[in-house]
């Protein structure tokens, strides 16, 4: 088994939550007012803000997703680390203080504040909604992928558990519980993971990973000699089907063979004297009837192995066996010189099955602290050299845009504190993502790595240290979640409730029905929330936060950046950039050849080649605001002298 | 319509000064992470290249997330004394 379900997580997660429940219930008595329910009155210390940034900001995607990536394809993995943390310095330069001067309780009241318009407050409210739909879904789907082998349930139920947890903080005290959550989940997520980096360089790299006193899976390599008649002579017990050579798995390089009643898969390698050396693979059958097997047993018997080990570990030019406890830069340069297997994918069809294989790939270490491996970098196309720069646009301009991000600087007294907030967000994400390198990194090389789900990787990491850091780490990644989620839930009830209720349908609502229209919104959202994260079941965590990157980045960041620096914006320039950035983000997204894939098409029938739309959407999104806002000078000064007369 | 920040601010002269600052240092910081995409793109094998032991993809990396930092530390310095100048 690769997973164990802990009586610890478990009981860590309930004290958790019993925790921050009860922080709620306590709050809540002082959250009679939309300023307390929606920007938490406004006095929250920056120390305490900037960590509840980290908290907010660093979800199930960069918790789980970015040690994952970066444990199957290496620095392409980190890559996603720098972007995003490059994108803070958009914040704090260029948002951070007018965000705070401008708005009350969310990004639309920031945009808003010079015009009154409706047709903003309309465009804005719904990029919001749309945005935190679309951080909310992996941020579901999370729970129910952690919940689902951690504990033993189905993943509805991990759905439903954050679901509810969710709804409650923030329908009790609003943004004052959220902030606290936030708090103290950030805070964990830096403490716990600098605790499992520091005992991942004191373990050091071996060539036969340690996991938790558990033996790693030696993959065997068989000798093998084709016979007269043709069959494949093996020995050892195995058997070769007599057309081995002729069958799928052997066009496409592969043997499968059968010992003690069980299938296993090897590729076929040439060997010495006209032999064949065959290499142990995985493989995964789903057969025509739905069920799987694991290396050709059901899961439960173990046979799937965790993978990740290095071949050959160099150091000083040295081949060793083990390196011992070894400094950050020692482990980073012991990595460069050495070849580390990782692992290819390939599917194969045969008699209605299909078996999904997983191969050994001898990869230098130099070629996995360097770009290319999952982004195409070398000799590529033109198209592919498009896709990644206009990912690492959005990554870039994706932070400074994100609306639950946006609202907590309505949670601080004064400019200043909404700057130094940033700063200590800066410092408290960067020191995170320096430290998903080495957690990455760490379990590439410990043998914990669960091919049909890398997201695992890092509290996998921490289970081969022994249980009682895989229960902490296991219960701090259901923390990481409710503390996003709660974030966009708060962004998405004030969207509806202050943006659309209230603001653009004028219901003029007394100071208790906004608070009461707000919490009333947020447990409808949550509930939304836990329906979307059941039918979004097995679909990738940071391929969906990717696309509210993309859509807030050409959304908002083009109406925030001209707002403030372009004397000539105007309310419709404003509304048609982000509509125009809106749809041409999500347009481009729902016709990439990502999609395809995903509505059972090829790729290469997609109609755009690109699969990130940001260096088209960002450009179109500030082209339409100059050119809307050039057309419709007259209504400048009108709205300006309406806004002021208001 | 209820617009403005949920608490009363100070009136703060600096916000010219500081904004220009920050648009300043915004670019000189996207240059550096601009030319990180360019050369990823462009030579990626410049990454590979080894200096003090380490990949430039490794060095570059950490260059990019800890200048952030001091960056913004330096940024911070120069606001406070504005303000503490400006609105005597």
């Amino acid at each position: 088994m690769i997973y164990t379900q802990s009586p610890l997580a478990i009981g860590l997660f309930v004290a958790f939550v019993l925790f921050v429940l009860s922080l709620s219930f306590y709050l809540a008595r002082r959250t009679t007012s939309s300023d307390s329910y929606y920007a938490a009155g406004g006095n929250i210390h920056w120390m305490v803000n900037g960590i509840a940034f980290a908290g907010d900001y660093l979800s199930a995607a960069s918790f789980l997703g970015i040690c994952g990536m970066i444990a199957t394809a290496g620095y392409d993995g980190w890559m996603y680390s720098i972007g995003y943390l490059a994108g803070w310095i958009v914040a704090l330069f260029v948002v951070a203080e007018p965000m705070k001067r401008l708005g009350k309780y969310t990004f639309t009241d920031a945009l808003d504040s010079k015009f009154n318009s409706k047709s903003i407050q309309l465009a804005a409210a719904v990029s919001t909604l749309m945005i935190s739909v679309f951080y909310l879904i992996p941020q579901m789907v999370g729970a129910g992928v952690l919940v689902k082998p951690l504990l033993g349930m189905p993943h509805w139920v991990g759905v439903c558990i954050v679901g509810i947890v969710v709804t409650l903080i923030v329908a009790t005290a609003g943004m004052a519980s959220t902030t606290y959550v936030q708090f103290f989940k950030g805070g964990l997520l830096l403490v716990v993971s600098a605790t499992v980096v520091i005992m991942v360089l004191f373990r050091g790299l071996s060539t036969s990973p340690e996991n938790n006193g558990l033996p790693y899976h030696e993959f065997k390599t068989l000798e093998a000699s084709v016979a007269a008649d043709g069959s494949l002579e093996v020995g050892k017990g195995y058997q070769a089907p007599a057309d081995w050579r002729s069958t799928e798995f052997g066009e496409a390089g592969y043997v499968k063979l059968s010992k003690d009643g069980r299938n296993t898969v090897w590729r076929i390698m040439e060997g010495e004297n006209g032999g064949y050396l065959l290499e142990e693979t995985l493989h995964v059958t789903e057969k025509a009837d739905g069920t799987q097997l694991y290396n050709g047993a059901p899961k439960e018997a173990g046979k799937f192995f965790p993978v990740g080990h290095i071949k050959e570990l160099r150091v000083d030019g040295q081949e060793v066996a083990a390196t011992g406890a070894v400094g950050p830069f020692a482990y980073l340069s012991a990595i460069k010189d050495s070849t580390i297997i990782l692992w290819g994918k390939e599917y194969i069809k045969q008699g209605g099955n299909t078996y999904t294989v997983y191969y050994q790939k001898p990869t230098p270490g130099a070629r996995i602290l360097r770009p290319g491996l999952k982004f195409k970098v070398d000799n590529a196309t033109a198209t592919e050299k498009f896709n990644f720069i206009s990912l690492m646009l959005a990554l870039f301009c994706g932070t400074a845009a994100l609306p639950h991000i946006l609202i907590r600087y309505y949670t601080v007294p004064s400019q200043a504190a909404a700057r130094k907030s940033t700063i200590v967000a800066i410092a408290s994400i960067g020191f995170f993502y320096i430290l998903t390198l080495f957690l990455g990194l760490g379990a590439m090389t410990s043998g914990v790595i669960n091919m049909t789900d890398n997201n695992m990787s890092a509290p996998l990491l921490a289970l081969s240290f022994g249980v009682v850091l895989f229960a902490i780490i296991s219960s701090l990644a259901f923390a990481t979640v409710l503390g996003t989620v709660s974030g966009l839930i708060v962004a998405a009830s004030g969207a509806v409730a202050h943006d659309l209720m209230d603001n653009f349908l004028g219901m003029n609502m007394s100071d208790k029905g906004k608070v009461l229209a707000g919490k009333t919104v947020a447990i409808i959202v949550g509930c939304i929330a836990i329906y979307l994260g059941i039918i979004f079941e097995g679909m990738n965590v940071s391929f969906l936060v990717g696309w509210a990157f993309a859509v807030a980045a050409s959304a908002n960041l083009p109406a925030i950046v001209m707002l403030l620096f372009w004397s000539k914006t105007t309310a419709q320039g404003v509304s048609s950039s982000i509509l125009v950035g809106l749809v041409a983000a999500l347009g481009l997204i729902l016709v990439s050849p990502d999609m395809w894939t995903r509505y059972g098409l090829l790729p290469s029938d997609a109609p755009v080649a690109f699969n990130s739309p940001a260096l088209i959407s960002i450009p179109l999104a500030f082209i339409t605001l100059v050119i809307v806002s050039l057309l419709t000078q007259k209504g400048v000064t009108n709205e300006a002298t309406e806004a002021a007369e208001a | 319509m209820g617009h403005g920040p949920a608490v009363k601010l100070e009136k703060d002269k600096s916000t010219p000064y500081k904004s220009k600052l920050g648009i300043k240092f915004f670019l000189f910081y996207t240059a550096l992470y601009a030319s990180f995409v360019v050369i990823n793109s462009v030579k990626p094998s410049i990454m590979q290249k080894v200096y003090m032991g380490q990949t430039v993809a490794v060095l570059y990396g950490f260059f990019l997330i800890i200048f952030a930092f001091i960056l913004a530390m330096f940024y911070n310095r120069l606001c406070t004394a504005a303000e503490t100048r400006m609105n005597k």
